[in-house]
């Protein structure tokens, strides 16, 4: 696995940064509890896994220093910006009491886009037809409750 | 003779029309879910949750069954026909399973696999059936320091032991018991990495990471690369039926992918890729037609499935007599007994033996209610495969979401989804195991509750986890177990410098 070119990955020391952060938020929370009088208290454990993460950063910073993580394709940033926006479309709708049938056809149609198809109409009446069939099985028939909006309400 | 008394009340329970029909409703859906291209059992079992919502504990349970069994073989279905194993554990599945399909011998590879499936559920559930009280007694004795121990030993085995990286497979972990942090302490009522957001004082909820991690990411993962190679499905030609000579070159292999499966999914060691392989690798090996593998060999098709069947059932062995999950797919199944407040583990078996004994006879009913109907129901499944993948992902995404917003309706879920999501898309890209994050989070809080008991009773003195034998032998096994990867490692770096 180790290769002589000694190729610093910097997209994997950010992960080995991010979890030194992680273990750093961690004892920062820990040190705001207070400390218990016998047997170990809130506190002992999240030191403990901090204590791990720090390790692993080291570990991990390693493997990246050595370039020993697998090698990655290039991959398509926007299919991936897509889909995130389909879920952030959908939380937005959600949260100004749109209903779930609007915010789940525009993460379909938002999905299906991602994945290359290029009908976006047609593709969101299919996403609303499949939430109107998802709403009323799980709202009518197993009586979940789901965001109501104006066409839930209709139903 | 206790455990067939208790397996008759199980049964009489499982064979009520109601409970029948749950089983059935978890199998059809399970297989339904599970053919569906890149969803393994544990993301078939998360997206199905909240269907069971609103059932009661037996009822819900007894679903759940179904749709863990109805999953694998779903699983194996896909690997055969399109050879994109939705688990690593199909994967030996797909190496003979699919060029059998290409030499039009689709069906016979589908019977093989779903007739080894049920020999292998079958007697991988009279092996419960028979451990499972021995267990029970075993696991009264514990304390709570010998607990802590076993779950230690379960952390390593599953994140660091057999994965291709044990750093990268142990940072999975931390992440995992890092996420079991947020939240409300229980012992103390202490909130804990919420940063004041009073959605997260009730902590991460395992579905919303479960369906971040497996079905966000993989869309996420899956459509950052398309177009790097379309899948083709095998159409199933010709007869479905094995022919003598299939019946002959399959029983074998069965019983040996059992004997492989069982024990090692039994052993908290978690995962089924090994025993598949194993199982592959000794088919492999006393074929009488060893031309054929690599061109579709039927016994590379029965071993790897019965093993991977037999594995899944031994994982229900710590899980319902121990309350210790050793995969991703049995995590889940915890999550849904909690839903109830129901926690697995030897109490249960005392407090609940209706529901304890209902889902293990409900085993047997899956595995029965598979093999009549899945073999006429193939052409459905195939069809099922035939979803463009566009609205397949979006379609998942859709269901992902209602079951989010189903458990839990807030901006703050949904927001985790989404990170959670992103979570899943970068480990597989860098090539992080996902498994361990979700054992981390249900088994971290688990194993800080035992440790604090432990040390309430010695009154903070740490040496109480030593004192113990069983606690002393299982931290032993544990450190053996986190440092031989390393070992081996460095081993095999050591001879590589030599040569």
């Amino acid at each position: 696995m180790s290769t002589a070119t000694h190729r610093i990955d910097r997209a994997a020391m950010a992960i080995a940064a991010g979890l030194l952060v992680i273990a750093v938020v961690i004892v920062w929370d820990a040190s705001s509890l207070p400390s218990t009088v016998y047997g170990i208290g809130p506190r002992a454990v999240p030191i403990l896994v901090a204590g791990g993460l720090v390790l692993l950063a080291i570990g991990n910073a390693v493997l990246a220093w050595r370039g020993e993580f697998p090698e990655r394709e290039d991959y398509d940033l926007q299919a991936v910006l897509l889909i995130l926006g389909g879920l952030l479309a959908l939380i937005a709708i959600i949260g100004l009491n749109g209903g779930f049938i609007p915010a789940t056809a525009v993460l379909f149609a938002a999905t299906a886009t991602a994945f290359g198809r290029r009908a976006i109409l047609t593709d969101f009446v299919i996403g609303f037809v499949l939430s109107v069939l998802v709403f009323l099985m799980f709202s009518k028939l197993l009586t979940l409750s789901l965001p109501m909006g104006p066409i839930e309400r209709l139903l | 003779m206790d455990a067939f008394a208790a397996l008759a009340q199980g049964l009489t329970v499982a064979l009520q029309p109601m409970n029948l029909l749950f089983a059935l409703i978890g199998v059809m859906l399970g297989t339904a879910v599970g053919v569906l291209p890149g969803i393994g059992p544990a993301l078939t079992v998360a997206l199905l949750l909240p269907i069971t919502f609103k059932l009661d504990p037996a009822g819900s349970l007894i679903m759940f069954a179904g749709i863990y069994y109805g999953g694998m073989y779903g699983g194996s279905t896909t690997a055969i026909l399109i050879n994109t194993p939705g688990e690593s554990a199909s994967l030996a599945t797909a190496l003979e399973g699919n060029k059998m399909a290409k030499a039009g011998r689709g069906g016979p590879a589908l019977a093989t696999a779903a007739i080894g499936s049920f020999v292998a559920g079958t007697i991988a559930t009279i092996g419960i059936v028979f451990l499972a009280p021995w267990l029970v007694e075993i696991a009264l004795q514990f304390g709570p320091e010998d607990y802590f121990a076993l779950m230690c030993v379960a952390f390593v085995t599953v994140s660091a032991t057999f994965g291709s990286s044990p750093v990268r497979g142990l940072t999975s972990l931390f992440i995992g018991l890092t996420l079991g942090l947020v939240g409300i302490d229980k012992l103390t009522g202490q909130a804990r990495l919420s940063f004041g957001v009073p959605e997260l004082l009730d902590g991460v909820e395992i579905t919303t990471l479960a369906v971040g991690l497996f079905a966000v990411g993989e869309a996420l993962y899956i459509a950052s690369r398309r177009n790097k190679g379309e899948e083709k499905i095998e159409p199933v030609r010709g007869s479905l039926w094995m022919t003598k000579e299939d019946w002959k070159r399959s029983w074998k292999p069965w019983l040996r992918g059992t004997a492989f499966g069982f024990p090692i999914g039994a052993l908290p060691a978690g995962g089924a890729e090994i025993p598949t392989f194993l199982s592959y690798s000794t088919e492999k090996r006393l074929t009488k037609h060893p031309e054929e593998f690599g061109k579709g060999a039927i016994e590379g098709v029965a071993g790897p499935e019965a093993a991977n069947n037999a594995s899944a059932a031994g994982t229900l062995v710590p899980l319902l007599t121990l309350g210790l999950p050793t995969s991703a797919t049995a995590a889940m199944m915890l999550a849904g007994f909690q839903q109830y407040g129901l926690n697995p583990g030897p109490l249960l078996f005392a407090e609940r033996p209706d529901l304890v004994w209902g889902l293990i006879a409900s085993l047997f009913i899956a595995n029965v209610m598979l093999i009549i109907l899945n073999l006429p129901l193939v052409g459905l499944w195939v069809r099922l495969l035939a979803i463009p993948q566009p609205w397949l992902y979006a379609g998942i995404l859709v269901f992902a979401t209602m079951g989010t917003i189903a458990a839990k309706p807030s901006a703050v879920e949904l927001t985790m989804l989404g990170v959670f999501g992103v979570m899943g898309f970068l480990m597989r890209r860098f090539d992080f195991p996902v498994a361990p994050v979700v054992v981390g989070l249900i088994l971290g809080p688990m194993a800080e509750q035992q440790l604090r008991r432990a040390m309430q009773i010695s009154l903070g003195d740490p040496t109480v986890l030593v004192q113990s034998p069983i606690s002393a032998t299982l931290l032993g096994i544990a450190l053996i177990a986190l440092i031989a990867p390393f070992a081996l490692q460095g081993l095999a770096k050591f001879n590589k410098s030599d040569d």
